[in-house]
């Protein structure tokens, strides 16, 4: 399979870079994920020929890192912090109120696409618990009611 | 204490009788540091450390049995149990299970989880290759020795935390070499082994250290026999010349042994069929018929074994030339020793010298190989040489004519057209100049490389045959230190059955049969008169037979109708078998033979060292070869002497180039290595004759048929 012209330029950038192939398999699978929204069986295959690794061996990686989904997520994958200094913070309603909020358990997607919701470990913004991440961005000190604004912000930038 | 810079404390300690204990360490293997088993007190550090990854160092205190320590190993093991079933009466590794002995020395009397352990039910990765994953410790062994032991990377982690598992590599089954190296080494039951799970317990077990019967590497391999069955076959006392390695076939090729259509009486044909007979009546045939033939003095052709062990081969000869009073005995021939040695010894070298071991391709700077394919043919030899490229840094340099797996270790690959082989050896030895065009100039690469060498381990198939080995040779004294050589035969005991002289013009010990003062040595030892000229090779006998020109033809161990088309009937066929082969269908007579794991002797693995086979079984019908060919030599009223495995030997000690071997190394089962002084004058007729099987690795000529587990696993 063939990625966008950008990413495979930027793949060529990383199969340069490191003096053993197998390096670039974290950073390829992550933009890889981004392009196409999650790492499907076709995508996994393919990084790991380009590698020359086995497949068992990305999956490897793979399954060690959440970050890395082996299922799609929506268009907003929306990631609650109940860790520590976020549950002391009320982490925990705030959560309920996100499977509330959008109708789906953790790991499953909204009906129309747009959203998923995953629990998730430690962030790196405990000075601003409880925190939410949705895809690259942070939002700090949520309080359900600001999760929910959120929420219906993203829903309506709906194209 | 003292220790060589480098070391790890974990192997200084063991070198110093002090046993640190660990799971993830393996020596030969990259560190882990997973288990946390060898944690010591180190003086000036500030917490327990990890023996496995600390080298030592000048003035280092360490404290390997202290309170803290003892504390941290109990915590450990209780650690690993948490979710460890303690199944250990069910469990096949019960008895022989690291986990267990551990506990056993380190552990605590109790254990304070009460929760409920974590259940994955067990998976059936291949036919000898099944996962219990709650007994798992992730120690990382069968990863590490799977990728870069084998280098076949079948296994890896997935997921992580208590949810960490092994994962095959072909969607919940295994896509590999079946070589069983993980179960092996696995320290727990968590990897077990198709042919042995659930069969047995270590301790009823009766263990015969034996030779694999397959390819021609001579690994050890240690029968686990139970009421006279093998249950299984490893290597875990690392005793013979593969250390902990052996391939599929060592590992679970001996079920030919129990298959049903093994033979188990002897057959003669009655009105055109083959009917049972007692072997009695058999052996009265066959020798009314010897008798008769030798009376009118018709001819004989004699066919052996590359199975059978020295003892039969050598007893055969002797047989064929002293009592059938022929010279017509060939084998199928699948690598020209004989060239070889007669090239070495014609350069002006000590063919011993330069005929290098197993062993030496662990250690060789730098190899050569040319032809063949070692991953399928040769699992020991490629493994030395991976191991040698891994741990050693040696070089290695591939010539083939197709893609092989061992390219990945290369240094430098040519690939070449097949059959230019001869052609690139005379280049190699500067003998043609490269005439530039610049498709040529890979080869002049290759030879510079090669050229800056020095101490090449040469290894080659069957490509490499005949007049090209002495171009070989050539080439091979054009470099600068010494030179050394392996040529790859298929099976184990190719090499001896050359060595015994199973070839029309070659007495044991390439001794040409035209070389009067050689042949009046065996006559005084045989107290005959030896026929003074070479006899037919294979295919000749086989066209004889077929014409009537022979009056006999006898096989032993061998199936040349596979490859031969004989008219039937045509002259009288007793053939000395397991199985009724193609070559046994057509017999007049068939006698069920022993199994070289039946059987006490000697085999010679295609580098020549020499190693003791035992019986680990008793046999309910088939009879040993050797035993068979004294019975009909008997019967026919022939003299061979003792026939006995050791009175044999003690022949091939005295008579043939190269066996005058010290007995006390091959008595304690070690591999010693056969030194052929000369053979300068030997008999190199028929190059052609000289061909591979090209057996896979889950192939092994004829008796590869008779494995249902070979053929699961092709199945598979």
């Amino acid at each position: 399979m063939r990625f966008s012209a950008q990413l495979e330029a930027r793949f060529e950038r990383f199969l340069a870079r490191y003096p053993q192939r197998r390096s670039a398999l974290i950073p390829m699978l992550l933009y890889a994920q981004d392009e196409v929204g999650w790492l499907s069986p076709e995508v996994i295959a393919e990084i790991a020929g380009r590698l020359d690794l086995s497949v068992v061996e990305v999956e490897s990686v793979i399954s060690y890192y959440s970050m890395l989904r082996r299922r799609p997520a929506g268009k907003y994958h929306i990631q609650v912090c109940t860790n520590i200094s976020c549950m002391l913070r009320e982490a925990e309603p705030l959560f309920e109120h996100a499977r509330e909020k959008l109708g789906i358990e953790p790991g499953e997607i909204t009906e129309d696409g747009l959203f998923s919701l995953e629990e998730v470990e430690c962030l790196g913004a405990c000075s601003w618990a409880p925190a939410v991440q949705v895809n690259y961005d942070f939002h700090h000190e949520m309080t359900p009611e600001k999760l929910g604004a959120l929420v219906d912000r993203l829903r309506e930038k709906r194209p | 204490m003292t220790a060589a810079p480098g070391t790890l404390l974990i192997e200084a300690a063991r070198r110093a009788g002090i046993e640190i204990p660990a799971f993830c360490y393996y020596p030969g293997l990259s560190l882990q540091a997973a288990c946390r088993m060898c944690l010591v007190e180190i003086e000036k550090a500030p917490k327990l450390q990890t023996a496995c990854t600390v080298p030592v160092s000048e003035g280092m205190v360490v404290r390997t049995n202290t309170p803290k320590v003892h504390d941290a190993r109990r915590s450990m093991l209780e650690f690993l149990l948490t979710n460890h079933p303690l199944d250990c009466p069910v469990c096949d590794k019960g008895g022989e299970c690291e986990l267990q002995d551990m506990v056993f020395r380190y552990g605590a009397s109790f254990s304070r989880f009460r929760e409920e352990k974590r259940h994955t039910d067990e998976e059936k990765w291949s036919p000898v290759v099944y996962y219990d994953g709650p007994r798992c410790i992730l120690c990382y062994r069968c990863v590490r020795v799977c990728n870069e032991g084998m280098d076949v990377s079948a296994l890896a982690i997935v997921n992580r935390g208590g949810r960490t598992l092994i994962g095959p590599n072909a969607g919940g089954h295994l896509d590999c070499e079946q070589c069983g190296m993980c179960i092996d080494i696995c320290p727990v039951g968590a990897l077990t082994s198709g042919s042995y799970r659930h069969q047995a317990r270590p301790w009823e077990l009766h263990y015969v250290p034996t030779i694999c019967t397959h390819c021609g590497d001579g690994c050890k391999t240690t029968l686990s026999v139970r009421n006279n069955r093998v249950l299984r076959g490893n290597n875990r006392d690392q005793s013979g010349i593969n250390g902990e390695f052996l391939c599929i076939k060592g590992r679970y090729a001996f079920d030919f042994l129990h298959h049903p259509e093994r033979l188990t009486q002897p057959l003669v044909r009655q009105e055109g069929k083959l009917v049972p007979a007692t072997w009695a009546q058999a052996l009265r045939a066959v020798a009314a018929r010897f008798r008769q033939l030798l009376e009118q003095g018709s001819a004989f052709g004699i066919i052996g074994s590359n199975h059978a062990g020295n003892e039969t081969a050598y007893l055969l000869q002797k047989f064929a030339r002293a009592g059938l009073r022929t010279n017509n005995i060939d084998h199928h021939r699948t690598a020209d020793y004989a060239a070889l040695i007669a090239a070495l010894a014609r350069s002006g070298v000590r063919p011993a010298d330069r005929l290098a071991g197993s062993r030496d391709l662990l250690t060789a700077r730098a190899v050569l190989l040319i032809g063949n394919n070692p991953t399928e043919q040769h699992p020991l030899l490629a493994w030395n040489m991976r191991t040698n490229v891994r741990l050693n840094k040696g070089r290695l340099y591939v010539v083939n004519h197709r893609a092989i797996k061992l390219e990945r270790q290369a240094t430098a690959t040519l690939r070449i057209e097949e059959g230019r082989a001869g052609a690139l050896l005379d280049f190699l030895a500067g003998q043609t100049t490269a005439g530039q065009p610049p498709a040529l100039q890979p080869w002049n690469e290759f030879r510079d490389r090669l050229r800056a060498e020095s101490d090449l381990l040469v290894v080659f198939g069957d490509e490499i045959k005949g007049d090209g080995i002495a171009r070989l040779v050539a080439f091979g004294n054009t470099l600068g230190g010494v030179t050394r050589y392996i040529a790859l035969g298929d099976y184990n005991n190719s090499r001896g059955a050359s060595d015994m002289g199973l070839l029309p013009g070659s007495l044991p010990g390439y001794a040409p049969v035209e070389d009067a003062v050689v042949r009046a040595r065996f006559e005084a030892e045989w107290n005959v008169t030896l026929p003074p000229g070479p006899g037919l090779a294979l295919d000749e006998m086989i066209a004889a037979a077929g014409d009537g020109r022979l009056g006999a033809l006898y096989v032993v161990g061998a199936n040349p109708l596979k490859r031969y088309n004989l008219n039937a009937g045509s002259s009288f066929l007793v053939v000395q078998d397991m199985f009724l082969t193609e070559t046994a269908r057509q017999a007049d007579v068939v006698l069920p033979a022993a199994a070289v794991y039946e059987v006490n002797g000697t085999v010679t693995n295609t580098c020549g060292e020499l190693q003791r086979i035992r019986q680990a079984l008793g046999t309910n019908g088939p009879r040993a070869d050797l035993e068979i060919i004294g019975l009909i030599a008997k019967e026919t009223g022939i003299s061979l002497g003792p026939v006995g495995s050791e009175e044999v030997f003690d022949e091939i000690r005295r008579l043939v180039n190269g066996y005058n071997v010290a007995m006390a190394g091959l008595a304690a089962g070690e591999a010693v290595p056969t030194a052929p002084a000369d053979g300068r004058d030997a008999s190199l007729g028929r190059p052609d004759l000289v061909h591979s099987s090209g057996d896979t690795l889950f192939t092994s000529g004829t008796l590869g048929q008779y494995s249902d587990m070979l053929e699961a696993v092709r199945r598979h």
